[in-house]
């Protein structure tokens, strides 16, 4: 599951050209040494799929085209790794179909995570509130949750 | 019915005994003292107390009770043998005696009166009539003598539950109250360790309106040695005792107590040591330290704020945070936290982005804005060296030890993620964190890597500013790891501090002192140890051509110049300390240098070592932008100068007779640079050392060589006046034995960094010339070594502050003038 494909591809590599100076410097480091250079935007599999990071977070989130708020209540499932229910479903953009990437904020539009759109923004009207509406994809709880495997 | 009247009960009547004692000795003596403003309004001492009362009641009765100091007392009247001289007469009633114990002393008073009634009430048991005119009479002294009488009954039947030695003593203070002189024979169970009358006077003197419980307790006596022994006794074992902590905490209180007035205080016979061990092993005990760590805070602290400091790391410090102001502001933040139920303040007027937490209803790690990185949960200490590093946009900053990582997001987040950070640390599990916190906090300009701090400028160096939080003993965040207190010892401390020096070295060789707008390092630990903090710091400050300067935070202690038998540097001065019981912070020592010349002065002391040693970028370019690997950029400097060098000396070798034996020390060859500066920068250094005051040092330093080389000159002189190479060269060296030597010394110190390469040169050169002379082998070795010795004085450190300190290394001809009389003046 890719969300934001092209958005992600053009933001990726706008990043990566500011890293260059940082790039030279670390030319210096023997490769078994250097632990991180810049910000992990995601890891590609075995089977050459990308798979994104939490850590790519800030970057793709003020380019996000749809976006889904959550109520205060569920704030903490989805930080806890679940998916979003109707129940915690504050707001969602016109438009947004299914399986469409999106981003997921709080109510004080804190960006919380990616995830998956699991209802078109006409059937999450009509569904009934115990029904997933996002797929959890990444949560900002990984970093506390995930630290070992962070990067 | 009535009821039985009793005359032998009764009733007590008015505030009991102690709760007189709560109000306070005032009250009660506000009965036989006129009001304070009757006096001059200045607290009396017992003395002047007593002649007021005297004055006032009039001379007559007073001198018949001081007549009679040694009165003897009815003894069969009296219950329980007190003592000679203890009562007055008995004849007398209690009006006129208790003005007379009116002398502020509570005891006397009652215990006068008691035992006065005791009489009394014998008597009364012969007949009631008497008993009636007793209570009669005591009724009409305005209730206040029946109060004493009820009183002293009470405390007849308490006298019996009283244990002697307090019996004792309260008879002791009667008599002395009344004799107002010498101690009473009688002696108490136990060595009374303060004389009756200082002690207690004292306490008067000194406490004046303030509760008189002490005198009530008994003054502190130290346990014999022979008990000393006894708390001694092991905590496991089959005679084990759990120590009593109650006890062990009094005769802490009483210690310190007695320590501080020990001229009056203390026990004849004690000696001051004697009382300091026994506080050292009580405050072990009580606090759970190991002995060695005691022993140095004792050091460390005088003793009021030891026992504070003990204190404070029983009790964590408060939980601070900081903004992340990449993503937030302070304001903000602050309210978007307290919604969620925490209660904070901002930290303090030197923080603008510090909070301080007293209480959550949520777990403060784990709030959406701690995940969504607005804040990093980190020891106030923990941001003072940031602060005083000041990391301006677009620099190079090197922090290296960073785990778990607050510090090196503070300096991100003040250059606002613009140049570059690298960010190290040497263990690998900790680095973890690192990368977790920096990605959530949104730093983007830094890399992370995991090297020994001590590889370093190996790896990469030039860096603008450097930090260095180095691995310590952790002595200041006990509070946070209670096994510090035992698990310390000299041991650990020494090795902590000989990796704090390594390290300090590295990280100073990866400073770049031309650096535009930096040249600094910020060496901080979160210890409070002298030998971790300032020593380390003198160190340096020997070794390196570094100096302290201030580090911008207007708080904390300043740091030593001088412990026990120690002497640091003046400087110190300007570095700072932070304990956690006067700062509510954890302990902390931050040092902050300035670099103010690349090269590295040659350490005098190793002879063998210097020769080899390499030259470590001297005057390497600045890196703008260019990452440049050392060996490259010190090749061609070294080039440069010897070209440059090589002319002058050619023109100055014409001007001034050839002082060219320690050329021949030097093993220097004729045909490479043959021309070293011995006869012209004799003069020249002569002469500047003249106008620069501190070549005296430098003199001084080589004069001290001047045994070493003269014997070695000798030893080479005739040998090598018969090699035809070099033979005009060395015979001058018997001929001017004296001065050479002089300027071997003082010549070689000024171009030391041309030295370096050419030295390199110099010994394969010297023994290709001695190859083709026939020298004894060991002249190889006695050239090698000279070589070193004769570079030897020439150039530590130089400090300008400190004339004491031999020169610094004199920077090559070509650059010198340039570059390095800037940051000399």
């Amino acid at each position: 599951m890719r969300p934001l494909t092209e958005e992600e591809t053009r933001v990726m590599f706008e990043k990566i050209a500011k890293y260059e100076k940082i790039l030279k410097l670390a030319a210096n480091i023997a490769g078994d040494k250097l632990v991180s250079l810049g910000t992990c935007f995601g890891k590609f599999t075995k089977t050459h799929k990308f798979r994104l990071h939490i850590t790519a977070l800030d970057y793709l989130a003020p380019y996000a085209k749809y976006k889904v708020w959550i109520k205060p209540g569920a704030e903490q499932s989805f930080l806890y790794g679940n998916h979003v229910l109707k129940s915690g479903l504050g707001r969602i953009t016109e438009n947004t179909s299914q399986y469409q990437g999106v981003v997921v904020y709080s109510m004080a539009d804190i960006p919380l995570g990616f995830g998956v759109a699991a209802k078109s923004t006409q059937d999450c009207r009509k569904v009934d509130p115990m029904a997933i509406v996002v797929f959890h994809q990444a949560d900002i709880g990984e970093y506390v949750r995930h630290e070992e495997t962070l990067t | 019915m009535g009821r039985k009247l009793d005359p032998t009960k009764k009733e007590k009547r008015g505030p009991g005994r102690k709760a007189r004692k709560q109000k306070g000795a005032e009250t009660e003596l506000a009965r036989f003292l006129p009001a304070a403003g009757d006096e001059n309004a200045k607290r009396l001492s017992s003395r002047a107390r007593k002649r007021a009362a005297k004055r006032r009641l009039g001379s007559a009765e007073t001198s018949e009770m001081n007549k009679r100091p040694g009165v003897k007392p009815l003894p069969g009247k009296l219950p329980k043998g007190i003592s000679v001289g203890a009562l007055q007469t008995p004849g007398k009633k209690g009006a006129q005696s208790l003005p007379n114990t009116a002398r502020g002393k509570k005891r006397p008073a009652p215990a006068h009166s008691s035992d006065e009634e005791e009489e009394e009430e014998d008597s009364e048991e012969d007949g009631v009539v008497n008993q009636g005119n007793l209570w009669g009479s005591e009724d009409s002294d305005a209730d206040m003598i029946d109060d004493y009488g009820i009183d002293s009954n009470s405390e007849d039947e308490d006298e019996e539950e009283l244990l002697p030695i307090e019996r004792a003593a309260r008879r002791q203070k009667a008599q002395e109250a009344v004799a107002g002189g010498p101690w009473s024979e009688e002696e108490t169970e136990e060595e009374e360790e303060v004389s009756p009358e200082s002690g207690p006077q004292k306490e008067y003197e000194t406490d004046g309106g303030l509760q008189i419980n002490l005198d009530e307790e008994e003054p502190f006596v130290l346990p014999p040695a022979g008990e000393m022994e006894q708390d001694i006794l092991p905590v496991k074992g089959p005679r084990a005792q759990a120590p009593d902590l109650q006890r062990i905490h009094k005769r802490i209180q009483d210690i310190v107590g007695v320590l501080r007035d020990f001229g009056t205080q203390r026990e004849e016979g004690r000696s001051r040591a004697e009382y300091l061990h026994r506080l050292q092993r009580d405050l072990a005990t009580y606090y759970s330290y190991g002995d060695f760590l005691l022993g140095k805070l004792m050091d460390l602290f005088p003793l009021s704020e030891l026992v504070e400091f003990l204190e404070a790391n029983e009790v964590p410090r408060p939980i601070t945070l900081r903004t992340n102001t990449l993503k937030t502001r302070r304001r903000d933040l602050a309210q978007a936290l307290i919604n969620r139920g925490v209660n904070l303040d901002p930290l303090g007027k030197w923080s603008k982005t510090g909070l301080v937490v007293y209480d959550s209803s949520v777990p403060i790690g784990a709030t959406p804005e701690y995940l969504a990185g607005h804040y990093m949960l980190q020891g106030a200490s923990s941001m003072l060296p940031v602060m005083a590093l000041a990391p301006q946009e677009h620099e190079r900053i090197l922090d290296m030890c960073c785990a778990p990582g607050g510090k090196t997001s503070y300096i991100a987040q003040l250059m606002k993620n613009t140049g570059v950070i690298l960010a190290n640390d040497a263990n690998a599990e900790r680095l973890k964190s690192v990368v977790g916190n920096l990605h959530r906090l949104g730093v983007t300009n830094t890399i992370i890597s995991h090297y020994d701090g001590r590889q370093f400028p190996k790896v990469v160096g030039g860096f603008d500013r450097v930090l260095l939080d180095a691995p310590c003993s952790g002595t200041g965040v006990i509070s946070k790891d209670p096994a510090v207190k035992t698990n310390k010892d000299e041991k650990d401390i020494l090795r902590c501090a000989h990796l704090q020096k390594e390290l300090l070295l590295s990280a100073i060789d990866s400073v770049n002192a031309t650096s535009k707008t930096g040249g600094y390092l910020v060496y901080c630990t979160c210890s409070i140890m002298v030998e971790e903090n300032e020593w380390v710091v003198d160190y340096a400050l020997k070794k390196r051509n570094v100096r302290l300067v201030p580090t911008g935070l207007d708080f904390g202690q300043e740091g030593f110049t001088r412990f026990r038998e120690r002497r640091f540097h003046p400087t110190l001065r300007s570095t700072r300390r932070f304990y956690p019981h006067t700062h509510n912070m954890d302990g902390f020592f931050i040092a902050k240098f300035k670099k103010f010349s690349n090269s590295i002065p040659q350490s005098q002391t190793a002879p063998g070592n210097s020769a080899a040693s390499t030259p470590t970028n001297p005057d390497v370019p600045d890196l703008k932008g260019q990452v440049t690997p050392q060996p490259e950029s010190s090749s061609k400097p070294a080039k440069k100068a010897r070209g440059a060098v090589k002319a002058e000396w050619h023109l100055q070798k014409r001007q001034r007779p050839r002082k060219t034996s320690f050329q021949k020390q030097n093993g220097i060859p004729k045909g490479a640079d043959s021309e070293l500066p011995t006869g012209p920068s004799v003069p020249k250094v002569q002469a500047s050392s003249k106008l620069q005051g501190n070549r005296q040092p430098a003199e001084q330093a080589v004069v001290i060589r001047k045994p070493k080389v003269t014997g070695k000159l000798k030893q080479q002189s005739p040998k090598l006046q018969s090699s035809k190479k070099v033979a005009f060269r060395r015979q001058n060296a018997p001929l001017k034995g004296m001065d050479t030597e002089m300027p071997s010394g003082l010549s070689l110190s000024k171009p030391l960094a041309t030295w370096k390469p050419e030295n390199c040169v110099q010994p394969q050169g010297a023994e290709k010339v001695k190859q083709q002379v026939p020298q004894k082998p060991s002249k190889k070795a006695a050239f090698q070594k000279q070589n070193g010795t004769s570079e030897g004085p020439q150039t530590p450190t130089m400090s300008p502050l400190s004339a004491s300190r031999p020169p610094p290394a004199k920077r090559r001809k070509s650059q010198s003038r340039g570059s390095s009389r800037p940051p000399l003046s």
